[in-house]
């Protein structure tokens, strides 16, 4: 037996014997979905036991090295863990903006004392961060921010506004772009931590088509933010802010395309319209449109194996995690428009028990934010013209 | 095994990148065009092929050939694609040698194959669009068999030494099994051929075997069994004509980014439109994924893999319809010079073309994975 078998099955073993059953249910709405942070009355008993048994072996973060609450796996033994939980359909112990977003930022850019600070608390999720990046004149022109920090010697004052915050309110940190010099565009950003209970800050959920709002506007009244929150150097904190764009693109390409088992689109396509005598669905140009749609997502989850492949022997253009973002957005927005129509009027129900409170509508209209957030599909755009295809500026 | 090339593919993909562009570039298919040359290709360039040892990259070592994979052959024909070579290699040195590959024909063909003195054709098309069915009868006769019956679009078909057809053994048109895969030599009694230049100048032939009678050896594996060596073939065919497909759109998309870059008009480079930079972005990430697809179903038929069948599929799909997107999208930005025949982005679009009709386009593949989906 190789130390891999052995790997796998200790990881077998360990699994089984620690997620709970209610764990391998399917995720069927947004409470499913473990966040963790200081409030934990709203993670369930078994929500919280996954986590914490997850967090304690590293295992939220399996590749990160132990000493920062990682579990310090190689790559082959990540993929092991990831495909033996997939075996037993354990949903993902953790969700966080920490894991996805700031960790490899910290990993990269912060001290030592704030890796060892920040790092092993949100591998057990005991704290929950959000990010602050647009404003209300700085989305897709990000670099135009104006939240301002001003240098008080031993903190920064930092004063202004920031929106589309993803769940600021149920954040107890944030990572947040802020100016510390107005007289250059990239340049004069920085790169700072503080606690969303530091005096000052202040958030305003804002409600969208959906009917949910996992949004907020954040505000920032004279808040001191200790010189020591300052993540990398000074007015550099546009470089920390590129890296960890190119994580959240990442991220975002991946959203629902990995289909764990089942196809709702076909399933709610043959509950509404049926099949035909050949068992094909009874409606062919919708059946060829979801035939067409899956070519092109299979094909995308080819792209994004290749992608991951790419990115660990170094082979991927840096700018390759905005085609990512581009088309894995573009191909979610596809996939939800399509199951609203093989949906039918069942798909259009939004307060009823039935459609789990419109779990459906409400997913769908989600998606249009895909090519929005993140850097707009155009943002995405540009950057493939600019930097791979080194189209002209002028 | 990672998605991208290896160091020795990338070796050799550097070798075919210079030899095709230097031996095979896109005024040789120009001249041979121009020439109105009946072969459709030029037995020269095949010998060269041979040379560099190309024509065997998926012939074992111990039968002369290199001993590759489907990625190399890949690797290939995406430098046959770019450069719009006229070739048997599709033909010959990937889908007839899959079919033949284990069967008692290799032995027979594959010193020819490898020494670039025998071409093959594929007979397996019958109507204008590829169907998985085969109505061309073979009847026993005496020893042997004899063939009825009619193919189309069988690039090479006129020229070719060995004739790979599907016929029908048992049951009817649409039966899955009761195919027999036979190896035809040239110049069989009763077979005739129609040679017919193509929209991309390629030739391609209409087979009429009139009770062609071939002895029992003809048999490629078993009889009735023919599914299986045609699939092989199918496979092959596919995964390649998607790897050409990939040199053609790749081809055709570098020309233009390219003139994007020189062309001038309101005083201004048009690259620096936003409008033209957008869809060069979009057509750059279609191009892409269609890249990945196409690896990872060479990859998998190099595995062995039991899902290879599906993600051959999405191969083709994909590269068919992003490579058409490439010529398409050349054409009009290249404006009205891309209409003229003294320019080469056309020849890219009617080569796109073909190969996308080819062993099933990609409405016929993305209803092949639905009705495997089971809808």
């Amino acid at each position: 037996m190789t130390d891999l078998d052995t790997f796998r099955a200790d990881t077998r073993t360990w699994l089984e014997a620690n997620c709970p059953a209610e764990m391998r249910e399917p995720v069927r709405s947004d409470k499913d979905a473990v966040w963790g942070g200081r409030d934990q009355s709203m993670l369930t008993p078994a929500q919280k036991e996954w986590m914490d048994k997850m967090g304690a072996r590293g295992w939220t973060v399996p590749d990160w090295p132990k000493e920062y609450g990682g579990g310090g796996l190689s790559p082959a033994e990540t993929k092991i863990l990831r495909e033996e939980m997939q075996r037993i359909r354990a949903r993902n112990p953790l969700n966080s903006f920490g894991i996805s977003m700031l960790g490899p930022a910290l990993l990269k850019y912060g001290t030592e004392e704030q890796k060892l600070d920040h790092l092993p608390k949100i591998a057990r999720g005991e704290i929950r961060w959000c990010q602050g990046y647009s404003e209300p004149g700085a989305g897709s022109d990000l670099a135009g921010l104006q939240t301002s920090a001003e240098d008080k010697g031993d903190h920064y004052l930092v004063n202004g506004q920031k929106v589309w915050t993803s769940y600021a309110n149920y954040a107890d940190w944030i990572f947040c772009l802020v100016r510390t010099d107005k007289s250059v565009k990239q340049a004069g950003i920085s790169f700072v931590l503080f606690d969303m209970a530091s005096e000052g800050v202040s958030t305003k959920p804002i409600l969208l088509i959906s009917g949910y709002s996992p949004f907020c506007e954040t505000f920032f009244d004279n808040v001191k933010v200790p010189k020591e929150n300052l993540v990398y150097e000074e007015n550099k904190g546009w470089d920390v802010a590129k890296y960890l764009l190119g994580h959240e693109r990442e991220m975002i390409s991946g959203m629902g395309l990995g289909s764990a088992g089942g196809n709702p689109l076909l399933d709610g396509a043959k509950k509404t319209i049926g099949t035909a005598d050949d068992g094909t669905l009874a409606d062919p140009l919708l059946r060829a449109q979801i035939a067409l749609f899956e070519v092109r997502a299979k094909a995308f989850n080819a792209m994004s194996e290749k992608f991951i492949d790419d990115l660990k022997a170094g082979k991927a253009h840096p700018a390759q995690p905005s085609m990512m973002k581009y088309y894995g957005t573009e191909l979610n927005k596809s996939r939800h428009e399509l199951m609203m129509a093989a949906g039918g009027s069942d798909a259009l129900e939004w307060e009823s028990e039935r459609s789990t409170n419109g779990a459906g509508p409400r997913a769908w209209l989600r998606t249009k934010a895909n090519s929005i957030e993140g850097g707009t599909s155009e943002v995405q755009l540009n950057i493939i013209s600019k930097r791979i295809l080194e189209l002209p500026d002028k | 095994m990672p998605l991208y090339i290896n160091e020795d593919q990338t070796m050799l993909r550097d070798t075919a990148r210079d030899f095709i562009a230097d031996s095979a570039p896109v005024k040789h298919m120009r001249a041979l065009r121009d020439a109105n040359d009946q072969t459709g290709f030029s037995r020269d360039l095949w010998k060269s092929f041979a040379e560099m040892g190309f024509t065997g990259i998926l012939i074992g070592e111990d039968q002369g050939g290199l001993g590759l994979g489907h990625v190399e052959a890949g690797v290939v024909l995406e430098e046959i694609g770019r450069n719009l070579s006229p070739s048997p290699f599709l033909a010959t040195a990937v889908a007839a040698v899959e079919a033949l590959k284990g069967t008692a024909q290799a032995t027979k063909y594959f010193s020819g194959i490898v020494a670039g003195e025998t071409v093959a054709a594929l007979a397996i098309d019958e109507q204008a669009k590829f169907r998985d069915s085969v109505a061309l009868k073979a009847e026993r006769s005496g020893n042997g068999f004899k063939l009825t019956g009619k193919k189309q679009f069988v690039s090479h078909g006129h020229v070719a030494d060995l004739i790979i057809v599907a016929a029908r053994t048992a049951g009817s048109a649409d039966d899955e099994n009761g195919v027999t895969l036979f190896a035809v030599d040239k110049g069989a009694a009763g077979l005739s051929a129609e040679a017919e230049r193509l929209a991309d100048s390629s030739l391609a032939a209409r087979l009429e075997f009139d009770g062609v009678e071939v002895t029992a050896d003809a048999v490629i594996g078993e009889v009735d069994a023919g599914r299986d060596p045609l699939n092989r073939l199918l496979r092959a065919g596919r995964t390649g004509a998607s790897a050409e497909l990939l040199g053609v759109g790749g081809g055709a998309m570098d020309m233009t980014v390219e003139y994007l870059k020189q062309r001038k008009q309101f005083g201004v480079l048009i690259g620096t439109f936003q409008a033209l930079q957008h869809r060069a972005a979009h057509l750059y990430s279609e191009m892409e994924v269609a890249r990945a697809a196409t690896l990872r179903a060479a990859q998998m038929l190099d595995t062995g893999s039991d899902r290879a069948d599906e993600a051959v599929s999405v191969a083709k799909a994909q590269a068919g319809l992003a490579t058409m997107l490439a010529v398409q999208e050349g054409v009009q930005m290249f404006g009205g010079i891309g209409m003229t025949d003294e320019f080469d982005i056309g020849f890219y679009m009617k080569r796109q073309r073909v190969l996308a009709e080819m062993f099933g386009d990609a409405n016929f593949h993305a209803d092949k994975i639905a009705r495997n989906a089971g809808y």
